[in-house]
């Protein structure tokens, strides 16, 4: 693995917004780390060229006529496929939206835009965000960056490598049980999962509408808290976006954790973790204990049963979600003398193994007879975690766990069985549940010499503690890398 | 109800009416695409209501205002309300599911007044959004035998208030009327324009019969495509004898939705149940919940306008006519013109005949209520005959003017009262005989002895006096 | 406490899956119900919570009353909506026959 210095999003923009560098050579530089190893990772569906080449003349043209050129100028992003992009193909990953080009933005990608960053291509995920290896995309998989022969994680694995191979400093990708954070650790990158209606979901392609959220990927936590609060704050057009400006993170970053009190999840810290990574959550829970944090067990009972709920609500919603893929109005239509046979056509052959599995769980789930033991019987587990969680909160401002039970493991390794995959989201889907921020930070390497992540969670609207924290950690693995 | 109405011998219908209205509102349920009728197709689409991937919904204010609104009127209990799913695949639903409100829905437990009096019961009232506009190719333009269908999502997310009532309707007369009053109620409210044949109001029936005295419901089928009133009538009274029918061989009627004919005036068989009903409903994650308060509700009843039930009890109870004889002139909204004329002195009775007979039906009145009860009380007091008070109001009507300066330029010379009765008093004094003879004579003689009189007053005024005046004054100065 | 359901069936899944417009090859159906059946009952484990009184959470956020004003805003072009359809005729989405009446 090169040990290779990136510029950092707020370098570039510093550089751009200054005029000492021209965003086109920023885009420039990225795309040619892409041509060099892109074939290899398969980070992107669609790497959009000419379009960044364009959108950097832009923005180059603005700073020299002194205009506002935005707080990312000439900064490379990379967004994840299930992030609608006004003509340009949103393919989800699936057969079934395939060249599906959609005629409007998502929230975030304007507001990325209007902030001047630079959108470089389309990343790679699971089929609909639906795994966690992006082993289930219909494009073939995503390697990763620190070992091609494992998987980056998922769902959001193209956005995580393509930040881990430095094609891009920014990232975009969707968590709705773990996507985000989850590749994050795999991938040694900063992973942030935001309080649930911080960032706006109008024109995230819908998996889980009550767990999903759109989150940044970045090399540092400065970056991150950059890019969180641009694309974060309140949208009209979501009714689940929370009434207020997005939280303010970088000016809090360097306030440090003296005082806090953080409480490592016992039920995510013994059994079905594997000995190296929990090594490196002690050794962070130690370096934020010598900056001043008071470290204590924490206990969240309900966690255990967070994974079973999970697969209960996302499946339900996500059957529903993925309904309107019928091919009446757009991607794949197989014809057939009947509107019900040519949706049945054209879903059967659009959809893969795992959409399909979760549609008929979701299904199964919602139908009649058995609402009250499955769908709403999750829904009321959902509470019980949020109780536990505000227990927990009582008595600690932030909680620490692994974000994920191991590292990086090989592609085909976890395949056979979905259950087995499943279990990767045991540490991060009760904050999903639970609608509470949660990231992802490198921390140091596994047995393996891949990467191992922590994750911090905070409650509703904790941001900024939960960057504080991230911070510190960061600053120790700078004095300790090689 | 106690009473038990018989459809036939011994068999007794119950039916329930679903009925459907299309809100007024400037924008659609969940999006600002106009909600407006007979755009070139797929020009009012946005992401929202063309279920785009990645599109959300938000709730228009407005609809729910509106909504809240029809429930007070109907006298329903408004509550804390959540949107639904349901879950279905039909090409005119965008998303394959339809958000509506399920278990708990806005308005629930009203009741609707029926101008006999007698009240059918509201289950619910509940938003939700309309599907788009299917259109058949091939066959007879009908979905059967159709080879393909044309789908256009300009209705697609159009707000709906589904009022459903409870199975009270035992005629199909009171169906008609149910369905004719919930019409009013919501044109007086002014949220939907409620137009049968533009679709802005869809009735379904649900149908069924039951031996007389059998206390349980029976099977009940659905019936839609009932594009008018008329309908209404026809299809129940169609479907309930076809259940008849198959009971009296033996047979029982499938639960299933059909569609009404109206070109063969018979319903059919709609879609197998092999398709089941299955909605699979839970709560919409993509909406909050929405609690309105105690404020809103206070507001919401304090706008409401006069609805037409009380607007038949009011006129009936000034007027002293029955419920029944009101109905016309509360229908074309020329009720609140009568109480103004009566206000001002006029005679109740009156006016209410001259308003109902002489004035234009389809128009709101521009006549000032003061010179319209001027004309009426100068025909009541038999200044006017009626057929020269029909005269200035024709004139009225035309020109607008006073009706005492229309009289005159016409000639029509008011007979004073006084003046009239001192010509009766006249003539009397001048026959005493017969008048003697008047006074004591039973009615059918005074008849005949009226006219004699009434012909003396005549000839003395040269025809200017009003007949039944003259009978008046005659009556009264008798009776002394 | 509710009883646990019978574990799925392969017919359950049949049918499942004509509920969710998908057709399953006979080999699919063999694969998928016992994948299914058991995610499905690792999800039992959590019959061993007591949940009476609990009120299930819909929303993290207690949000409520999210509306707009009923003020129109500008649809999309409908040449952009059509471009994307598998079949357009006369401006309007193109479809074969439907034999199931919903509506």
């Amino acid at each position: 693995m090169t040990a290779r210095v990136a510029p950092t999003a707020v370098s570039i923009a510093a550089e751009v917004r200054g005029g000492t560098r021209s965003a086109r050579s920023v885009v420039e530089e990225h795309l040619a780390r892409i041509a060099e190893r892109e074939p290899a990772i398969h980070a992107f569906n669609l790497v959009l060229r000419d379009e960044a080449l364009a959108a950097a003349d832009a923005v180059d043209a603005a700073v020299a006529a002194g205009d506002d050129p935005g707080p990312l100028a000439g900064v490379p992003v990379a967004l994840k496929d299930n992030l609608c992009t006004r003509g340009v193909p949103t393919t989800c990953s699936s057969r079934i939206l395939e060249g599906w080009r959609p005629p409007y933005d998502a929230t975030v990608v304007e507001r990325l835009r209007r902030s001047g960053a630079i959108t470089i291509g389309k990343t790679n995920l699971d089929e609909f965000a639906m795994g966690s290896s992006t082993e289930n995309s219909a494009f073939g998989p995503t390697r990763n960056p620190h070992d091609l022969t494992k998987v980056p994680g998922g769902s959001s694995g193209g956005s995580a490598a393509a930040v881990a191979a430095n094609f891009a400093p920014l990232a975009l990708g969707s968590d709705t049980g773990g996507s985000i954070r989850q590749p994050a650790s795999l991938c040694g990158v900063v992973g942030v999962k935001p309080t649930y209606g911080v960032v706006s979901r109008y024109g995230l392609v819908a998996f889980a509408s009550s767990l999903d959220q759109i989150g940044p990927f970045a090399t540092t936590v400065h970056d991150a808290a950059l890019l969180l609060e641009i694309i974060g704050g309140h949208d009209p057009l979501d009714s689940t976006s929370i009434p207020s400006p997005a939280p303010s993170l970088v000016d809090v970053l360097d306030r440090g954790v003296d005082g806090l009190r953080i409480g490592i999840i016992g039920e995510l810290a013994g059994e079905g973790i594997a000995p190296d990574v929990l090594a490196r959550l002690h050794e962070a829970a130690n370096v934020l204990e010598k900056a001043g944090a008071i470290i204590d067990t924490a206990t969240i009972p309900a966690a255990m049963y967070g994974l079973s709920a999970y697969y209960l609500i996302a499946p339900a919603e996500a059957s529903s979600n993925l309904a309107r893929y019928d091919g009446v109005r757009y991607g794949l239509r197989v014809d057939a003398p009947t509107t019900a046979e040519m949706n049945e056509l054209s879903r059967t052959a659009g959809f893969g193994a795992e959409v399909k599995r979760r549609i008929m769980l979701g299904t199964y789930a919602l139908s009649a007879g058995y609402y009250d033991s499955y769908y709403g019987k999750a829904q009321k587990v959902r509470t019980l975690i949020i109780n536990d969680f505000a227990k927990a909160y009582e008595q600690f401002d932030l909680l620490l766990s692994p974000t994920s039970p191991t590292t990086a493991f090989a592609l085909g390794a976890k395949t056979s069985d979905p259950l087995t995959m499943y279990l990767n989201d045991i540490c991060t889907i009760p904050s999903n549940l639970a609608g509470q921020p949660a990231m992802s930070v490198p921390f140091g390497v596994g047995d393996d010499g891949m990467p191992v992540g922590v994750q911090l969670l905070a409650p509703l609207q904790g941001e900024p503690t939960m960057f504080r924290a991230a911070a510190v950690l960061e600053a120790a693995m700078k004095e300790t890398s090689r | 109800m106690t009473e038990v109405i018989e459809f036939q011998p011994g068999w007794e219908l119950i039916v329930g009416l679903e009925v459907h209205c299309e809100l007024a509102t400037k924008t659609k349920m969940f999006c600002g695409c106009r909600n407006e009728f007979g755009h070139e197709p797929n020009t009012n689409v946005c992401p929202t209501c063309l279920g785009l991937p990645g599109s959300l919904p938000v709730v228009n204010g407005s609809a729910v205002e509106y909504a809240m609104r029809l429930g007070r009127a109907l006298q329903c209990t408004v509550s804390p309300s959540v949107f639904a799913r349901k879950n279905y695949f039909y090409p005119d639903m965008p998303k394959d599911y339809q958000v509506t409100q399920y278990d708990k829905p806005t308005n629930t437990a009203g009741k609707l007044e029926l101008p006999d009096g007698s009240f059918v019961g509201i289950t619910r009232a509940h938003l939700e959004e309309d599907t788009g506009k299917t259109s058949h190719q091939g066959g007879d333009g009908r979905i059967h035998g159709a080879e393909s269908s044309l789908v256009d999502y300009n209705r697609a997310g159009v707000p709906l208030v589904e009022i459903v009532s409870e199975p009270d309707i035992r005629t199909a007369d009171q169906a008609k009327a149910y369905v004719d009053e919930l019409r009013k109620i919501v044109l007086a409210l002014g949220v939907s324009d409620a137009k049968m044949e533009e679709g802005s109001m869809r009735v379904d029936a649900n149908v069924s019969v039951r031996p007389v005295g059998e206390p349980e419901f029976r099977t009940r089928c659905e019936i839609k495509n009932i594009n008018s009133i008329r309908s209404v009538g026809r299809a129940i009274e169609h479907e309930a004898k076809r259940h008849i029918a198959l009971y009296d061989v033996g047979e029982k009627p499938t639960q299933e939705t059909r569609h009404w004919d109206e070109e063969h005036g018979r319903t059919r068989a709609g879609r197998s149940k092999e398709n089941s009903d299955d909605y699979r409903y839970f709560d919409e994650p993509d909406l909050v919940p929405l609690v309105p308060t105690a404020d809103d509700i206070a507001r919401i009843d304090a706008a409401l306008p006069m609805l037409p039930a009380s607007r038949r009890r009011r006129l009936a109870e000034i007027t002293g006519a029955a419920a029944a004889d009101v109905t016309l002139v509360v229908d074309r909204g020329h009720d609140d013109f009568v109480v103004s004329v009566v206000g001002v002195g006029a005679d109740a009775k009156k006016t209410l005949t001259r308003v109902e007979n002489d004035l234009p039906p389809d128009q709101p009145i521009t006549l000032a209520p003061q010179s319209f009860a001027q004309l009426v009380i100068m025909e009541t007091a038999g200044e006017l005959t009626a057929t020269q008070a029909k005269q200035v109001l024709a004139e009225m009507l035309e020109n607008g003017g006073d009706p005492k300066a229309i009289a005159a330029a016409k000639g029509f010379e008011a007979m004073a009262s006084g003046a009239l009765e001192a010509v009766v008093d006249g003539i009397i004094a001048a026959n005493p005989a017969d008048w003697a003879e008047f006074v004591v004579a039973d009615d059918k003689a005074r008849k005949k002895l009226s006219g004699f009189f009434t012909g003396q007053v005549m000839k003395a005024t040269q025809g200017q006096a009003d007949g039944r005046a003259v009978a008046e004054v005659l009556a009264r100065r008798a009776a002394r | 406490m509710l009883p646990m359901p019978k574990p799925i069936s392969r017919a359950d899944v049949a049918h499942v899956a004509r509920l969710a417009r998908l057709r399953l090859t006979d080999d699919e159906l063999d694969q998928f119900t016992p994948q299914l059946a058991a995610v499905l009952a690792h999800a039992a484990d959590v019959e061993a919570l007591d949940v009476t009184g609990v009120v299930p959470t819909a929303h993290p956020l207690p949000l409520r009353n999210v509306v707009r004003a009923d003020v129109v805003r500008p649809s999309i072009d409908r040449a952009a909506v059509l471009a994307a359809a598998p079949n357009v005729e006369d401006g309007q989405f193109r479809v074969p026959s439907i034999l199931a009446e919903e509506s």
